[in-house]
Parts: structure tokens; sequence; C-alpha cells
């Protein structure tokens, strides 16, 4: 038992090294993760155990996200079945918030980190680009719960948004020119305006309020 | 050098003007000794005076009727209010004249010199100060109006993401400014260091809790001049406001204190008194709720008198400002709280053109009194009466004010920053710290001291002025290179674009769905929860039904972009000259037509979303006043004069403002039917041009082409022969597309702002929309511009000239027949969403 402990302690230390989480934090998220993989190794499914999430009109991308190999700094590609703690712990280290002493290039680095992470999820069949196609469907997905406006609208929208992006980036197109989607570089020049840095994260809890959350998931 | 005469014949005029005013001061001064204090606000005895006035009128026997008589004591009042509002108005004129001094002084600054001048001359004048800044006049009628503006314009999100920093500061920050003052104040004077002053230590916190607050006049008429980032302006303008509210309460516990003496003070009034602040506080913003929530439900169903419904935002405002006042709570709070809470629903209930008048309405009078504020700050200063100088309390005031606004908020800072996500920066604290501007609200508490329980009044109001002078000014002109040099964040100023709301709306969505996931209750999760509360319970009570509709964000930015779109699509025909296509009815039958054809069925949602909105715009029209009645009247004159030359249109367009534009250019052409609003008509067009315009970036070019008129008439003939369906479309929208996308491509560069751009020059030149209607008439109907356009292979015409130089190579060809094939499955932006994810692109 005592072994057993130590060895989880180590591999939460690496954990931590590797992230930048604290160690409370990855123990917090491991129980967390054991609570939604009901005390598994992996997770297959993370929409029937996270029920908040069906409020969510983007939830799919998000979830996918998880499952995307692209998010795990391993340079693969793909999705994968299941994640296992450490994948889990590597999606969610994107949204750590930076601290005091972050430096200005680490927090280019993390910004761009973000970025990537954001990419990815509307990239959905990892071409480097975000086609119309894809742009749309995230649009789509973003209006679904506003029920009132029909899909034309949303993709009226994404169209809009995606002449947007074009006439920003290649303001010179040539009238046989095609755009054929977001570059990673677009996407980047694009939001340039968006603090991203001081925006895509969330409080990871130090101290275990996991139990609120514990309630809420198992109802 | 021009200008500078100008400004000089203005400040002659206006220094004119107050000549004639304090002229007419003296004057009265004369005439009426009693009546010395006439200040701005109608003093007790000027009522008597008004009928004392009357009398002598009915007592001096008539012997014959008189012709004219001057009755200045009539008017008197009224009148100098209004040459006081005249007075500031000038100031703010002059002053606004000259960029480059009030790009190195702020505003509020000059201002402040100006009624230094101004007080001056009355001085001069009357040699004592006739008028200036009373409590009652600055709490009651000036200060309202700039709170419910910074209530109303709140950003309300980034109000309550930062909600608990904002209220550390004003809370308790304002509480170790007032305290640390007062017994810093207090030990010095035991010091020995101010000489034989009668105050003692409840009066020393009285007065620091009065100058212990931040001013939010002063603070926004400062930080809006130098854009800093986002989160550091609502902590410095969010915590004005609040600290108002608490130096306000502060001031009345101690006040009430004082009067109560030293020997009344034991714990049980202690404890009271910090209950008391409690319930002033939450009591106040209470009120400002219940309020606020009063003013949506009224708009609500204010369908009927849409003339009026602006007034009831104001008129509910000032109530609840007074109604907190009425029950000594805190009337500021309430005001503001009153301002956050309505913004969202009156904007969604009432009228576009209601929500554009409160939105004015509330500048003008914010700015206005603002002004009037600033200037009277100066006036007052010019009084000997209220002078008294002692130098170490003055100084040691300001010392102590600068160093531990410094010491608090940093400590504060290093507190908050254990909690805080996003933790605040070492400069942004600088500029915090420095940021504490004091302002009017000090000088009206200070004015409001009982001279008979304290016995310094004198010299606590002149110490206020000086350190409200001293902050404004020397620190406002400073604030501005500090910023710079201490390169803080800059807020981004371009405006936000599509993409990056939707980005934001994304980030929300993914922030929540992550906290969750990772079973956290954070700000995210709050508010999201929040917001399906608000949207389930409170939107349902007090939104209309059909506002509820459209009023998804991402959607009205979009139907925004829209808008202007379209409303610079017709300034583009306007520059060019003429107006002929928006005028030509036949066309726009047709155009209509074809429209109705293309998205009726197409778009149901929109077309019903938009014709809400449109409901409510052609009701608009009904509302009997006058501006609008004439204004239909021309309209219907336009109509009906069938041979209008286009000058006489352009230039009704031109002196027209935007709304009133749009509205006429749709009445113009749009007798058919009436029912479908003009937005909805622009809407779809530019809707249909960035669709059409997309596609061609999509598809690169057509099929070979001689841009001639020949084939403009095909596809006119086309159109119809009632053909106008989606496969004559997807025929030749290759030639359309390619028309917007050479448009689009000369003109990208060279406007800044890309979407309007496409269609200044794609779509004016050869929108697919208007050409093949337009060309069948005659070749003479050709608008001058468009005729121009074609011959002209200028900047204005970019098709002509990209035609000239479009490569059609068989390299091309073979390039672009894969696409087209696979373009099949997106083609046509009417079918259903395609199932197969679109091919690969094949170049680039």
């Amino acid at each position: 038992m005592g072994a057993s402990q130590t060895r989880s302690e180590h591999k939460h230390q690496h954990l931590a090294d590797e992230t930048g989480f604290s160690l409370e934090q990855v123990k917090n998220l491991h129980k967390r993760f054991q609570q939604l993989s009901g005390n598994e190794e992996t997770i297959r499914e993370l929409l029937d155990s996270v029920p908040a999430l069906a409020n969510n009109p983007i939830r799919k991308q998000i979830i996918e996200a998880f499952f995307d190999k692209r998010n795990q700094h391993h340079d693969e590609v793909g999705t994968c079945e299941e994640i296992g703690f450490e994948q889990f712990l590597m999606v969610m280290s994107h949204f750590r918030p930076p601290t005091l002493k972050t430096t200005v290039e680490e927090k280019e680095a993390m910004r761009r980190e973000k970025l990537r992470f954001l990419f990815n999820m509307h990239d959905t069949d990892n071409d480097g680009t975000i086609t119309l196609a894809e742009y749309r469907k995230v649009v789509e997905e973003l209006l679904s719960k506003s029920g009132d406006i029909g899909q034309e609208a949303a993709k009226a929208i994404a169209d809009a948004a995606m002449l947007e992006v074009a006439s920003t980036n290649v303001p010179h197109m040539a009238p046989e020119d095609f755009y054929e989607g977001i570059t990673f570089e677009h996407f980047e020049q694009i939001l340039k305006g968006l603090e991203m840095e001081t925006r895509m994260h969330i409080r990871f809890l130090d101290v275990g309020t996991t139990t609120m959350a514990c309630g809420k998931s198992t109802s | 050098m021009q200008r500078c005469g100008y400004v000089h014949l203005w400040l002659l005029w206006s220094v004119s003007l107050i000549c004639l005013t304090s002229g007419i001061a003296s004057a009265d001064g004369d005439v009426a000794p009693t009546h010395q204090d006439s200040q701005l606000e109608p003093p007790p005895e000027s009522t008597s005076n008004w009928s004392q006035t009357e009398h002598g009128h009915g007592s001096v026997a008539i012997t014959g009727i008189p012709v004219v008589t001057f009755k200045w004591h009539h008017v008197e009042t009224p009148y100098l209010v209004a040459l006081w509002i005249l007075v500031a108005g000038l100031a703010k004129l002059v002053i606004e004249a000259n960029h480059h001094v009030t790009s190195v002084i702020p505003e509020s600054a000059l201002l402040i010199c100006f009624g230094f001048i101004l007080g001056g001359m009355i001085w001069g004048a009357d040699m004592v100060q006739t008028f200036k800044l009373t409590p009652t006049l600055f709490f009651f009628y000036l200060l309202p109006q700039v709170i419910l503006d910074a209530g109303y314009s709140m950003p309300n999100k980034l109000f309550f993401s930062n909600m608990g920093a904002i209220l550390i500061y004003a809370v308790i920050g304002t509480c170790w400014n007032a305290a640390s003052l007062g017994l810093s104040l207090w030990g010095c004077h035991k010091g020995g260091a101010m000489g034989d002053l009668d105050i003692g230590l409840l009066q020393y916190l009285l007065f620091g809790s009065l100058i212990a607050a931040v001013d939010p006049v002063a603070v926004i008429a400062v930080f809006e001049q130098v854009h800093v980032n986002e989160v550091l302006f609502i902590m410095v303008f969010g915590e004005s406001l609040l600290n108002d509210g608490v130096t306000v309460v502060l001031f009345n516990v101690f006040d009430a204190f004082v009067s109560l003496g030293g020997s009344g003070i034991d714990a049980v009034e202690i404890i009271k008194g910090i209950i008391s602040f409690f319930v002033v506080a939450f009591g106040g913003s209470l009120v400002g709720f219940v309020f606020g929530l009063l003013i949506s439900l009224l708009t609500r169903g204010t369908k009927n008198i849409q003339i009026i419904e602006p007034a009831f935002v104001f008129v509910l405002g000032y109530l609840a400002y007074l109604t907190a006042e009425m029950l000594s709570l805190s009337a500021i709070l309430s005001i503001v709280f009153c301002g956050m809470c309505c913004q969202k629903y009156i904007n969604a209930n009432m009228d576009e053109k209601s929500v554009a008048t409160v939105r004015y309405v509330m500048k003008v009078l914010a700015n206005g009194s603002e002004t009037i504020i600033f200037v009277f700050l100066g006036i007052s200063a010019i009084d000997k009466s209220i002078w008294v100088w002692n130098t170490g309390f003055i100084l040691l005031t300001l010392l102590f004010i600068f160093v531990y606004r410094i010491i608090g908020v940093f400590f504060l800072t290093w507190i908050l920053n254990k909690f805080r996500l996003v933790p605040v920066e070492f400069i942004d604290q600088v500029i915090m710290s420095y940021g504490g501007l004091r302002g009017a609200v000090a000088y009206g508490l200070a004015a409001m001291l009982d001279d008979s329980k304290i016995k310094e009044k004198n010299l606590m109001i002149s110490t206020t002025l000086i350190v409200v002078y001293f902050t404004v000014i020397l620190q406002g002109i400073t604030m501005k290179p500090l910023v710079n040099w201490l390169k803080v964040k800059r807020a981004s100023a371009t405006e936000l674009t599509l993409i990056e709301k939707l980005q934001n709306k994304v980030f929300d969505h993914m922030l929540v769905a992550i906290e969750d996931i990772s079973g956290q209750i954070g700000h995210n999760y709050m508010r999201d929860k929040w917001n399906h509360f608000e949207e389930k319970w409170m939107s349902r009570i007090l939104m209309k039904p059909s506002a509820r509709k459209t009023r998804d964000y991402v959607f009205n930015v979009f139907h925004q972009l829209n808008l202007k779109d379209a409303i610079s699509y017709v300034a583009e025909g306007e520059r060019r000259g003429s107006l002929e296509f928006v005028r030509n009815d036949t066309a726009f039958v047709d155009f209509k037509k074809k429209f109705a054809d293309d998205f009726s069925e197409v778009m149901p949602d929109i077309t019903a979303d938009t014709s809400d909105d449109h409901g409510a715009m052609s009701g608009r029209d009904h509302v009997p006043s006058v501006s609008l009645e004439m204004h239909e009247q021309t309209m219907k004159s336009v109509r009906e004069t069938e041979d209008i030359n286009t000058h006489h249109l352009l230039q009704q367009h031109l002196y027209k403002g935007r709304k009133q534009h749009r509205h006429r250019y749709s009445r113009s052409h749009f007798d058919v039917n009436q029912d479908d609003g003009e937005v909805q008509e622009i809407f779809q067009r530019t809707m249909r041009n960035r669709l059409e315009s997309f596609k061609s970036a999509k598809m690169g070019v057509a099929p070979p082409n001689k841009i001639t008129k020949h084939i403009k008439k095909d596809q006119q003939q086309k159109i119809s022969n009632g053909k106008s369906t989606d496969k004559s479309k997807s025929y030749y929208s290759g030639d359309e597309g390619w028309y917007l996308s050479s448009g689009f491509e000369a003109s990208g560069g060279s406007y800044p702002f890309p979407m309007m751009a496409t269609y200044r020059a794609g779509a004016g030149v050869a929108n697919p929309a208007y050409m093949p209607d337009l060309d069948p008439m005659a070749p003479a109907q050709i608008p001058p511009w468009l005729a121009e356009a074609e011959l002209d292979s200028g900047p204005v015409a970019p098709s002509q000239r990209a035609q000239l130089r479009l490569p059609w190579t068989p390299s091309d060809l073979r390039r672009l027949a894969p696409h087209r094939i696979s373009i099949r499955s997106t083609d046509s932006f009417d079918d259903p969403p395609p199932t197969t994810p679109p091919p690969p692109p094949s170049h680039m």
C-alpha cells in the first residue's frame, strides 16, 4: 500500500513538472479524473459523466479536444479512443493561469500554446487550415442554443467572418486566388487584439473542493 | 494661424458674454441688495424676491400701458441657469478647439483653469463671489446624471468579473485612506506641526473620510483620454464609483459622531455606525436594483408611446437617486446599480431609436454637468472668504493622501494577487495609485460641513480645493506621460471584428466546459449559472418576447455589421454622384422579387427575425410627431415627383442623419410591400453580397468571360424571364463572383475596414443584384457613376483593371477544372449543409 502510494506520488511529481501544475493541483485533478472515469485507468466518454456540459453549445468540440493527440505535445496526430490521466492533465494544462513570475517570453509562448489549442479545436481534420466548412460548424454549434436563429444565419455569419479573415490577411488577393482557410498564422494575426493570456484560463484550486463537484457529477 | 484666430474670436466672445452676465449679476446686486447670494440654484429668498417684484408691479401706479417692460427679476433664476450652461458649453468649445493643448493637458484641468479666470472676473465685478458650487446644486442636479451615465455604460461583464477586487479597493481602500489620513493628521497636530487649530480627532477623521474617495468624474475625465487596458480601467473606474458611495456613508457616520461629541460615543454607537455603514451601502444598491428592474418592466410596455419612452429611464433613474437619498441610503450606489441593472433590458426592449436617444441624452447630460462641475470648481476658488492658509495642514494632507494611497493600493493588491487568477501587475498598481484623483464629491462634502460644529470648516474647504486642484491638474497632466513612460498595457483601439467576437463567445463556452470537466467551481461556472438563471427567469419577465428572439449576441453583431455595410453601400453610390440605382423603382421591385424567391424559403428564420425588428420600426413611423410626419411628407413628394434631379436627391440624402437616411432610402422604393421593412431588404442584400463575394473567393475565377454589356444582358434576360432560381444563379455565379472578388482584391488594401471595402468597390461597380436590372432599361439609364466606372480604369473601377490582366491560361483552367467539380457540394449556399467535408484545396 505504502509503496504504491509513493509510486503515485512520484508519478504526480513527474506530471506536475511536466505540465506546470502544482502537486496539489495534480492530486485534485487526479481525484476528479477518477470520478469521471469511474476509477478506471482511462476515460472513454466525457459527455455522460459531466452532466453540466449538456448546456454547452460547443461541448462536442471541447470533448474532441480532449481526445485529440495534437494537444498532447507529442507531435502526433489523430484522435485516440481513450485518454489516461496524463493526457487529461495535458489538455488541462492549456488553461493554466500565468503567475506573477512568468516572463514576457513565457507569456508569449503560453499565448501561442493557447491559440494553438483553440486552432486545433476548430481545425478538425488537421490539415493546418480552418476551412470554411469547419468554421461554419463552429458557428453553427455556437448558435445552436439560441434556437431562433437558423442554420442559414450561422452560415452567413461564418462566411462573413471568414471573409473578414481573408481580407485582413490577404489584402491583395488576385481574382483567381481562393482563400482556402485560416492558417495558424492568420489565426494568430486576427486574434491579436484578444488578450488571450489574461483570459483563456481557469482557476485550478490547490485545496480540494471536489467534494462539491462530486455531488454534482454523480447526481 | 487661422484657427488661432478663430480661437481668439471665440475666447473674446465668451469673455464678453461672461462680462455681460457678471454685469447683470452686479446690476442685480445694486437693484436687489437682499439678493446677494444668488446662486445657480434658486435660493429660498428668490421666491420671496419674486413675489416681492410682483408686488412691486402691482403697487406702482399705472399711468399708461407700457409697450415694453424690462422684467429682469421675472426671469432671473432660469435665465442665469441657462446662461451658465451656455458659458460652460462655450468654455468646452474653446478648450476643445485646441487639440495640441488638450493632448497635453486634460480637459478637466483646463476647465478648472477656465473657472479660475471666470471667477476672477466675477470677483472683479462684484467684489464677492456671487456664484459657487453649493452642495445642493452639486448633489441634486449635477452629480446624478454623471453617475447614471457611468452605470448605464458600465461594461457589466468586466465589472462583475473584477467585482471582488473593486469592492476591496472601494471599501477597504477608502476606509484605510480615511482612517490613516485622519489619524496621521491628528498625530501631526499633536506633534505641533500645524500650530493652533481647533480640530479634534473626530473632526480629523471626518475630514479624512470626505477626502478619501477617488472621484469618478475626475477619473473618467482623465482616464478616458489615456486608453489604458480594460482591467486597469475598470479597477480605477469601478473603485471610484463605488467608493463615492462609501465615502458619503463614512462621512455621514462620522458627522453623526461629531454631533454626538466625544463623550457620547461608546461601543454601542460605534457598532451602530458600522452596521449603518453596511445598511446604507447595501440598501442603496438594493434600491437601485429595484428601480432598475422597474425601468426594465416599464419599457416592456411602452410600445405605444415610443416617443417618450427614453424619458422613463431618466426619470426613474433620478427617482432611484432621490428615493435612496430620502431613505438616507447611499444615493450614488443606488443610481449606479440602477443604470447597471437596466441597461441590458432597456436596450433590448426599447426601440432602436429610443436606445440611441437614451444613449445620446445620457452623454449630453453627463458631459454637460461634468463641464459645469469643473468650471464651478474653478470659480469656487476665487473667493477670499473661504481661504484660510495653514501650511502644515495643507501640505501634510497632500503628502499623506499621496503616500497612503500608494501604500493602500500596493498592500491590497498584494493580498488580492494571492487570490486573483490574473495578478495585477506592478505597473498597473503604480497607475492605480497615481490615479487617485479627488474631485467635486470631496468638495461638495466639505461644503456641507456644519461650521457650528467644525470651527475650521474653511480650512478644510480650502485644503480640499487644493487637493482637488493638485490631483486633477498636476496628476492629470502627468498621467499621460507616465502611462507612456511605464509602457502600460493599452487597450486595443480597434473595434472588435466579427471573428473576434465569435472567438470570444467560443472562449466563454470553452472555459465553462473546462471548469465543468475539471470539477472546479470558478467564475466561469458561476457566470454560466447566472446567465442561465437570467435567461430563464429575468429575461422572460423583463424583456419583450419579440426582443428575446433577436437577442443572440453574435447575431446582433453580424446584423450591425451588415447594416453598416448597407449604409456604406449607399454612401458609395452617393460618392459616385448618383443614386439612380436606389431610386429606380422597377429595379427594386425586381430586386425584391428576386430576393423573395431566393431567400424566403431559405432563410425564413432571418426574415422572421428582421421583420420582427421591422414591425417595430414601421410602427414607429406612425407615431404622431411633427418631425416624422414632415419627413414622411417630403418622402411622399419625392416619390410622386418622377423626374427629380439627382442633385436634389443627393442633397436630401446628404443632409439626413444616417438612420433617417436609411429609412428614407427604403421608403422611396418600397411602395409594393410596406410590411417588409427596409432592414430586411438591406440585410438580405448585404447577405447576398457577402455570400457572393465569398463564393467568388472560394471559386477563384469564373468561366471565360468578356465583360461587356452583352453578358449582362444575357443574365438580365434570364432573370426577367423569371428564371432567377437557384439554378440560374449558380450558372452565372462565377461571373458575379468574379466581379466581386476583383473589386475586393483592389480595395482590400486601401480601405481600413475590410468588409466595407467589399461593397465600396465591388458591389458598387458590378453588383450582381443591380446590374441585370439596370441594364436593360437603356444604356442611358446606367447611373453616371456606373458608366464612368466602366470606362474608367482608375481606382474606381478595379474590376476593369482586373479584367485586363486576367490570366486566362490553360493551366488556370486545369487548375480550376477539378475545383469547379469539387465545389459542387459547397457551391450554392442555399443548399442544405454539405454532409461531406469539402475536398482539400487543390491549389495555393
